[in-house]
């Protein structure tokens, strides 16, 4: 018994938890495959590798080469860390459109009819949106490089004295 | 090599064999044979256990990121903790809204089986709970979102966690880690899709992500037992009002965890880990702002800027929302016309009613609010027409256990609907004939809809044209 258990590698209620949740997956998927099994399995094994295997490297791919590019400039200037204020705007517009993208995008059909109301709002009220994220962010980034400067100044005073 | 290969034991000699045997009893060859096929391949398991990972991901320096750990992987772990529970719940109920146990007609997944077996009488009290429950449903599913990817991101190392399968344990663990990333995001994505009426999924929504939730949710509650207690310790190994006076410069990794999340080589931090959870806060918070108007409406509707129903599709009486336009589920103004009678079956001989005639009958009102599965409501809406009851009382049949509603709409999903006693008995239910002081609009189900306290909007029927009522 336990040299079952130490092939196994685990405890004895480890097993019993996987085995009861694959016994109510088994029941779900056999309903679930009823019906175009190969599509909804493409659509399950796509769900599972969509962001880890797709998503995932694209933004870290982005996010990447927005480190890069910046990185040989001459810093002649005191700086703040700008990354962060390219990040979190393109973060929560990328976030926006990756939720509505059908509306945005116009790309869903049965829409108009269905609704009566028109798709055309979407791309504008997003594009603004980003606009103003990107804005604000800049703002913030803008008002965080005087202050800096304007610490950067008042410690040169002070190590000059009398000047 | 042979250290398998044992001298006899005292006492058992080799007896003396006929010559066809070689000299070997057979039994003890085949023996052997097997000792020696389990040596090898544990000799092999040995050394594919201590093969070097690959290059790239399987490789525990590369990932750099700083910030990631047992810690944030918690935080994120625990929102959903509480999350995940809250969307299951509100989905069941959902579901148990539609009154599927009275028949197929009301009935997407008539297979369900043992998935049903908490399936109960759906009330008409109070008249705005499906409002509630799939309005929580549906913008907390958006809030959640940006959790799960973070939560995603967060763990990304052990998708590639070498040596990939150390025991039979470790492989069903990843089985079921597998069923719950693409679970969920199969549950999101169907759900996000729907709503947007992006109805590019390989089925009906109803089957898909209804399956699709059982399968979700046996994968999170083996996920839950199983790391509950490390998300404790982590949670506790730092506390939360210290980071969140942590800044970026003062960031440092977390001490090296079992799990391998920590980073080997971090590369400097860029952000904090306060910065990371503020992060994907006000992206929940900004899919809150954008989404949320839809479902409390009123002043707020405006306010959902990307949301499928923020906007009034019309103005005056009929201006509220539409689910489905006449046009789109094939209703035409002739089916509508003058030739349209009310069949109300029960006891006897049916009666058949022109619209006029309906208007002649005392008038009765009600506030109710129309209430889409797919997130969004209406604001109480001011019906008038005839109670439910008193058309089951003319029908001979004043204690009907259900009735049979029934749409001029060409044969499709909900173009019948069959209502519950108690719906029919409330005295808000009513078959309304006009709506804010106006006759319906062809869109709002002109001649005559079924309007029923709590009732999810597809089962309040529109272009109604025969009642059945039965005991």
């Amino acid at each position: 018994m336990a040299r079952a258990l130490r092939w196994y590698g685990a405890n004895p209620l480890h097993l019993l938890v996987l085995l009861c949740s694959f016994a109510l997956t088994a029941y779900a998927c056999v309903r679930l495959f009823a019906v175009r099994p190969v599509e909804v399995a493409i659509w399950l094994v796509g769900a599972a590798i969509l962001h880890d295997l797709i998503l995932l490297p694209l933004y870290s791919l982005a996010d990447l080469s927005a480190l890069s590019v910046l990185r040989h400039r001459a810093e002649a200037v005191p700086k703040a860390p700008w990354i962060n204020h390219l990040r979190v705007p393109a973060f929560l517009s990328g976030l926006l459109l990756l939720v509505w993208f059908p509306l945005v995008l116009g790309i869903s059909r049965p829409y108009p009819a269905a609704t009566a109301l028109t798709l055309d709002v979407y791309l504008p009220r997003w594009l603004i949106i980003t606009a103003g994220l990107f804005g604000v962010s800049a703002l913030t980034y803008a008002l965080r490089l005087r202050r800096l400067r304007r610490a950067a100044r008042a410690v040169e005073r002070g190590a000059r004295p009398g000047r | 090599m042979n250290g398998d290969e044992r001298p006899p034991a005292p006492g058992q000699d080799r007896a003396p064999e006929p010559a066809r045997h070689g000299g070997r009893h057979p039994w003890r060859s085949v023996r052997k044979a097997t000792a020696d096929a389990i040596a090898r391949a544990r000799s092999t398991a040995r050394r594919a256990q201590e093969t070097p990972p690959p290059p790239g991901p399987f490789r525990p320096g590369f990932w750099r990121s700083p910030i990631r750990g047992p810690w944030l992987t918690s935080v994120f772990g625990l929102v959903l903790l509480f999350g995940i529970p809250v969307m299951f719940v509100t989905g069941a109920l959902s579901y148990a809204a539609y009154n599927p146990g009275l028949g197929p007609l009301n009935d997407q997944t008539p297979d369900k089986g043992l998935l049903g077996f908490y399936l109960f009488d759906w009330p008409t009290h109070p008249y705005w709970l499906y409002r509630l429950t799939q309005g929580v449903h549906v913008t907390l599913g958006v809030v959640l979102l940006p959790v799960l990817l973070a939560k995603l991101w967060s763990v990304i190392p052990k998708l590639f966690s070498w040596p990939p399968l150390r025991s039979l344990a470790h492989g069903l663990e990843r089985l079921s880690l597998l069923l719950l990333v693409g679970g969920a995001v199969f549950e999101f994505v169907t759900g996000l899709f729907n709503i947007q009426l992006f109805y590019i999924f390989p089925g009906s929504f109803y089957t898909l992500h209804f399956y699709g939730a059982w399968v979700f949710i046996a994968a999170f509650i083996v996920h839950v037992c199983l790391k509950s207690g490390r998300m404790v310790r982590a949670l506790r190994s730092r506390g939360l009002l210290a980071e969140l006076r942590t800044d970026r410069a003062r960031t440092r990794p977390e001490p090296p965890d079992p799990d391998g999340l920590v980073a080997v080589a971090p590369a400097a931090p860029t952000m904090s880990r306060r910065g990371a959870v503020g992060m994907v806060g006000a992206g929940s918070l900004a899919l809150l702002v954008v989404t949320a108007g839809q479902s409390i409406g009123g002043a707020l509707r405006g306010t959902a800027l990307l949301a499928p129903h923020n906007r009034n599709p019309g103005t005056g009486p009929n201006g509220f929302q539409i689910n489905k336009t006449a046009a789109s589920v094939g209703v035409t103004p002739a089916l509508t016309g003058r030739a349209w009678r009310l069949e109300v079956h029960g006891r006897g001989p049916a009666l058949v009613l022109t619209r006029e005639q309906l208007l002649a009958i005392r008038q009765r009102a009600a506030a109710l609010p129309i209430a889409c599965v797919e997130g969004w409501s209406t604001e109480d809406q001011h019906w008038s027409g005839l109670r439910l009851a008193e058309l089951a009382a003319m029908a001979g049949l004043p204690e009907a256990g259900s009735v049979l509603v029934e749409s001029v709409q060409p044969p499709g999903p909900y173009s019948s609907v069959i209502l519950r006693g108690n719906q029919i008995h409330d005295p808000r239910a009513l078959l309304a004939l006009r709506v804010n002081g106006a006759d319906l609009s062809l869109d709002h189900g002109y001649p005559a809809r079924v309007i029923v306290p709590a009732n999810p909007g597809v089962n309040n029927t529109k272009w109604v044209h025969r009642l059945t009522f039965r005991t």
